[in-house]
């Protein structure tokens, strides 16, 4: 970079501010991360005197014994499952709804829109307890339902403004078309206008599936027995238990983290476009 | 649109009926109105509206979650709220992370969108580290940042001793717990704004830019008068973001500092939680929620009426 810009005389200053500037927040945002990755390979004790450098001794123990327990698979597994179950109803749900809106006239159409257009403003913590009770009435407590049927209620509004924008932007000709030649409506939404969306149903798909990976305080609500935990809750309790033993907590966290950055750098874009999605057209 | 008008027959109140004279192609719209709207309205309500609705219920009562709420107390839980000092503390440590976000996060993400959006090696990748933080979970992130605040094994601890002085227990002092917080949350959630400013300077009309600099603008000239205001909508939304996020902070707080020491580094959530869900003190817990509903409410109709009318 500083090869190209150099040529360019008068804003040496510039670049050169640019650069240092740049490094100290990439500085900023990768010490802790590193430090946790290569923490995860130290003993206690050297942690202590060198938690910045790289390990004198590699301690593949401490990640092994980890990834040789059932525990670190059972709470991805359980997120695993809370995640799909979430996705795969979030988008069927979603995607009928927004199908409905886009393509169907009718009466008190723009005002149900409104109505679930309200949960973009909701926040989420004021429901909670009244939805502990709810979904301990329904008898749902402690199981991976009882976490995503709300989970999936809370993402509709985002996920239903997202598909039905881009289901309008299908040309009504191809609808017309597929009318005449006598395909039903549901026909259509299943061979036409599902295949079509593919990049949409992704980016919602992923927006709802790192929110309901991250998820914390839904689950931690509604789930008591550890073998349902998905992996914040379980990395919560292993931090409880090895409270200061820092370097087994490190490798805890670089293992459970890892998951996510593998998916990250595998779907950049859809990621990027989908988190930031929402914010283009608010 | 006009075409979509033009293309489609009668629509309105009569033509859904399933007896409409235009024959089976029209049966078909009423199937999907039955078939493909009600789960979502149903979750919806279910989940979202109604658990809100009691959550204004309940707030009027003093009941511990078990049984039928019966002690009618009116607005007391409201008032016992009010009166706890910690409340305000939580309501006051929410405004500091909007400030923070505000006078720090926003500025810093639009200084780095702005050298980030032009292409020179590297770009991409410094954009993608940037973001990366704002998907990893708030729960790992806290823990990640409070090995970070550790006095006796941390990098901030071995700093200080590295210049011989005695390492500070951050997030155990009432002083420095929220500060440390605050420094979190710059950290996980710059790179969510800066990729929004991206974005948006990406889809600018650069015959603007050129038009500005042919007429002879300084590149800082270009960038105040032209490329600044062009981004307003793009502020305004980051702002608004911004805001809505930082009253309802929560899983952050969790693993730092749980809301302590002393209530110190509490959110409204985190004081919800402490106070009304881990007790399942509900009529209470409910009491904090709907002032947060409110205040989240309020101030998110303001905005869009005050800034973001033609949005």
């Amino acid at each position: 970079m500083s090869n190209v810009e150099t040529t360019r005389a008068p804003f040496d200053s510039a670049v050169l501010f640019k650069t240092v500037f740049l490094a100290v927040v990439a500085i900023f945002v990768l010490v802790p991360l590193l430090a946790t990755l290569l923490g995860g390979f130290k003993s206690l004790g050297e942690l202590r005197v060198n938690p910045f450098g790289l390990p004198r001794h590699w301690e593949w123990q401490n990640y092994a014994d980890i990834l040789f327990s059932a525990r670190y698979w059972q709470l991805l597994r359980n997120s695993l499952v809370i995640s799909t179950v979430t996705v795969t109803l979030t988008l069927v749900v979603a995607s009928m709804a927004a199908f409905t809106f886009a393509h169907i006239k009718f009466y008190g159409s723009s005002m149900l829109l409104s109505y679930l257009t309200l949960g973009l403003l909701f926040p989420a913590a004021t429901a909670v307890l009244p939805l502990f009770i709810k979904v301990r009435d329904l008898g749902l407590l402690d199981t991976y339902f009882g976490v995503a049927l709300p989970q999936v209620a809370f993402s509709l509004a985002m996920s239903v403004l997202l598909l039905r924008r881009f289901f309008k932007d299908i040309p009504y000709e191809l609808l017309e078309a597929a009318l005449v030649d006598g395909c039903s409506y549901i026909k259509f939404f299943r061979y036409v206008t599902l295949p079509l969306s593919r990049p949409i149903l992704a980016t919602v798909g992923t927006i709802t599936f790192v929110n309901s990976w991250n998820a914390y305080l839904l689950p931690l609500v509604m789930l008591n027995t550890d073998a349902l935990y998905p992996w914040p809750l379980g990395i919560m309790v292993y931090q409880g238990e090895y409270s200061s033993e820092w370097h087994l907590i490190l490798a805890f966290i670089t293992l459970t983290i890892l998951p996510t950055i593998i998916l990250f750098l595998l779907a950049q874009k859809h990621i990027v476009a989908g988190l930031t999605a929402g914010a283009v057209k608010g | 649109m006009a075409r979509r008008i033009a293309g489609s027959p009668a629509m309105g109140v009569a033509s859904f009926s399933p007896l409409a004279v235009r024959g089976p192609r029209w049966d078909g719209r009423f199937t999907v109105l039955i078939l493909f709207l009600p789960p979502a309205l149903v979750l919806f309500t279910l989940f979202v509206v109604l658990p809100v609705g009691e959550a204004a219920w309940y707030s009027a009562f003093n009941w511990n979650g078990f049984g039928r709420p019966t002690n009618w107390i009116g607005f007391d839980n409201y008032l016992f709220v009010l009166e706890t000092r910690a409340f305000w503390l939580a309501l006051r440590n929410n405004g500091l992370i909007i400030a923070v976000s505000l006078a720090i996060q926003l500025p810093l993400a639009l200084t780095l969108a702005l050298m980030l959006a032009e292409r020179f090696r590297g770009a991409v990748a410094l954009r993608m580290l940037f973001f990366m933080p704002y998907i990893l979970a708030e729960i790992a992130t806290g823990l990640i940042f409070s090995f970070v605040y550790d006095g006796d094994y941390g990098l901030v601890a071995s700093v200080w001793r590295a210049f011989g002085a005695e390492p500070p227990h951050l997030l155990a002092s009432t002083d420095t717990s929220m500060l440390a917080v605050l420094i979190v949350v710059v950290w996980k959630y710059f790179g969510f704004h800066m990729m929004l400013f991206i974005a948006a300077l990406q889809s600018l009309d650069k015959t603007l830019i050129e038009a500005a600099r042919i007429d002879g603008a300084t590149r800082s000239q270009t960038l105040r008068h032209v490329v600044i205001p062009l981004l307003y909508p793009t502020i305004r939304l980051s702002v608004f973001f911004a805001i809505v996020g930082s009253l309802q902070l929560f899983d952050l707080v969790m693993p730092l500092t749980r809301g302590g020491p002393a209530d110190s580094s509490n959110t409204m959530v985190s004081f919800l939680y402490n106070n009304g869900i881990s007790r399942m003190r509900v009529g209470y817990g409910s009491a904090i929620g709907v002032i947060l509903f409110v205040i989240c409410v309020t101030f998110a109709v303001t905005y869009k009426r005050w800034f973001m009318r033609d949005e």
